[in-house]
């Protein structure tokens, strides 16, 4: 039969040798392998101590933004659950009242919006869907919980942390986001 | 009468018992860091760091070990036998501890004016103790998977007494062929004529790499551990143990690692020669303490190398089949180690004709 490529390579049957059946030979070879793999770089990262890099594209964990005041961008048009391919996104609309004008951007609001974490694939359509910069992807993924209904996120889980009352925090959720809208704009 | 019962030197019974004190929290402290070094030799030939958290580079870890053993729930299964059940670990932890009483650990000291010998017993039969204490480990290994009564412990157990013994015999015909150059059983004067000429192993290659492979073989060690081989029986015939029971199986087996890398260094490597120097000049020069203490972690220095070695193969070498092992004991030993001796024999009688 005529060969597909030129990688194969037949079968060695033949008897082994006296030096090969003498077997140590092949375990002096085999212990200087390992004996080598001593001196190499371990491939381990400390975990809590370092971390591993993620890649800029990184997928994980959503936040609900604000704007530079501190309100809620989002308007709950459904554009990200109508994008959301694995249907983890429910919302309830509302509108805004008199005075809350501080809190929410817009005159429609969500007033209720929950991703659940079980069904979501972190594929970022919901990022893209969204019109008015509501929800993005951050670079931490969500914890293990025991529950079912722990996984289910609210707003209180997703919502990132006020800028002006909370800047230290509101700028690590933003993370490598805020180098990314810098090289944006 | 009774006045001469007691004349026994005081003196000597106090320094014997300080010296099995002594000898014996070594090894068990030694065993315990074997258990370290195994994990971190391991860890580094698989590009890992190994136990790093307790303590400085994880040298707590054999500690935190120790006491999730002891800590743990003391299981003993209905139908096992209480007695033997109890009886098979201490009997392996005795067999592995006993071996050190006859080898000889460094030269005297002195002990204000007082010679003290570096060695428990120097009994004339000495390496036939060994040998005596080493197949009594058997007993612990089969009394335990018996008593366990399981299919997988019992058939492990056997597994392991029929290693055992297939492999003591070429240890001993290996032996055999060094007692003819020797000509003493004692372990101080086999160590006593490496002191002044050359080491045993540069006379016998053949036979310390027949002794070496069955003390692999002795000690259950990879690639002969067979009695604990996982995917077949499960965990080998201390399945059904817990606690600090299954703990002293597992310190036995590294006792009896520690034991025997002692007694191949003894015996093919010097014992506590120390390499390229003169020991006697030595002692007259820094003074006879001294040297024994050199002496001493000479025998630990090269006792470590054994040991990094029996793990290095471990991490190296899978497990052999079980007729491949039957093959290799019965079939390529005994003939080589029995060619090792008729041919030193030979070579002996020639040289002295």
């Amino acid at each position: 039969m005529q060969a597909l490529t030129n990688r194969a390579k037949p079968v060695d049957r033949k008897p082994m040798t006296f030096v090969e059946r003498l077997y140590l030979w092949n375990i002096a070879k085999g212990m200087m392998i390992t004996f080598k793999h001593l001196f190499k770089k371990k491939a381990t990262i400390n975990y809590p101590e370092q971390t591993r890099p993620f890649s800029p594209v990184f997928r994980g964990l959503h936040v609900l933004n604000r704007d530079e005041q501190g309100r809620e961008r989002c308007t709950a048009c459904g554009l990200c659950a109508v994008a959301c391919p694995a249907e983890a996104i429910t919302m309830e609309a509302a509108e805004r009242k008199q005075g809350e004008e501080n809190l929410f951007r817009e005159e429609k609001y969500a007033a209720k919006y929950e991703i659940n974490m079980l069904r979501c694939i972190f594929c970022g359509l919901c990022e893209e869907a969204c019109p008015k910069d509501a929800i993005y992807l951050s670079e931490t993924f969500a914890p293990a919980n025991y529950q079912r209904k722990g996984l289910i996120y609210g707003k209180p889980d997703l919502l990132i942390p006020h800028p002006i009352d909370n800047p230290e925090e509101y700028q690590q959720a933003l993370g490598n986001r805020a180098n990314k809208q810098q090289q944006e704009n | 009468m009774y006045f001469t019962l007691l004349a026994f030197d005081w003196l000597f019974m106090i320094e014997k018992l300080v010296l099995i004190v002594g000898i014996v929290s070594i090894s068990l402290v030694i065993a315990m860091y074997e258990t370290w070094l195994e994990r971190k030799v391991a860890a580094w030939m698989q590009d890992r760091r190994g136990p790093s958290r307790a303590g400085p580079i994880g040298l707590l870890q054999p500690l935190a070990d120790g006491l999730k053993l002891f800590m743990k729930e003391e299981i003993i299964p209905n139908t096992s036998n209480r007695l033997l059940f109890i009886l098979g670990p201490c009997l392996a932890m005795l067999a592995a501890m006993m071996t050190s009483a006859v080898i000889p650990w460094g030269g005297n000291i002195d002990f204000f004016g007082r010679a003290v010998s570096l060695q428990i017993a120097d009994i004339n039969i000495g390496i036939l103790y060994v040998f005596a204490v080493v197949s009594m480990g058997v007993f612990g290994i089969m009394i335990g998977g018996w008593a366990s009564n399981n299919k997988f412990s019992l058939m492990a157990a056997l597994r392991g007494a029929s290693q055992a013994i297939s492999y003591e015999l070429p240890m001993g015909l290996s032996l055999i062929a060094l007692l003819m150059l020797t000509g003493s059983l004692k372990l101080s004067v086999i160590v006593g004529q490496q002191l002044d000429g050359v080491w045993n192993v540069v006379y016998q290659p053949l036979g310390f790499l027949i002794f070496l492979i069955c003390a692999f073989a002795e000690c259950n060690r990879t690639p002969f551990d067979l009695p604990e081989a996982e995917n077949e029986l499960n965990f080998g015939y201390h399945q059904e143990y817990s606690s600090m029971k299954l703990g002293f199986y597992l310190f036995a087996e590294y006792i009896n690692m520690f034991i025997s890398s002692v007694i191949m260094s003894t015996l093919y490597f010097g014992g506590y020669d120390i390499p390229f120097v003169n020991d006697a000049a030595l002692a007259e020069s820094i003074g006879v303490n001294l040297t024994a203490g050199l002496q001493a972690l000479t025998l630990f220095i090269k006792t470590g190398g054994f040991i990094f070695f029996f793990m290095w193969v471990r991490w190296t070498i899978p497990r052999f089949r079980y007729d491949q092992l039957m093959n290799l004991g019965w079939k390529k030993m005994v003939p080589l180690a029995l060619a090792n001796m008729i041919i030193t024999a030979a070579v002996i009688l020639w040289l002295k004709k």
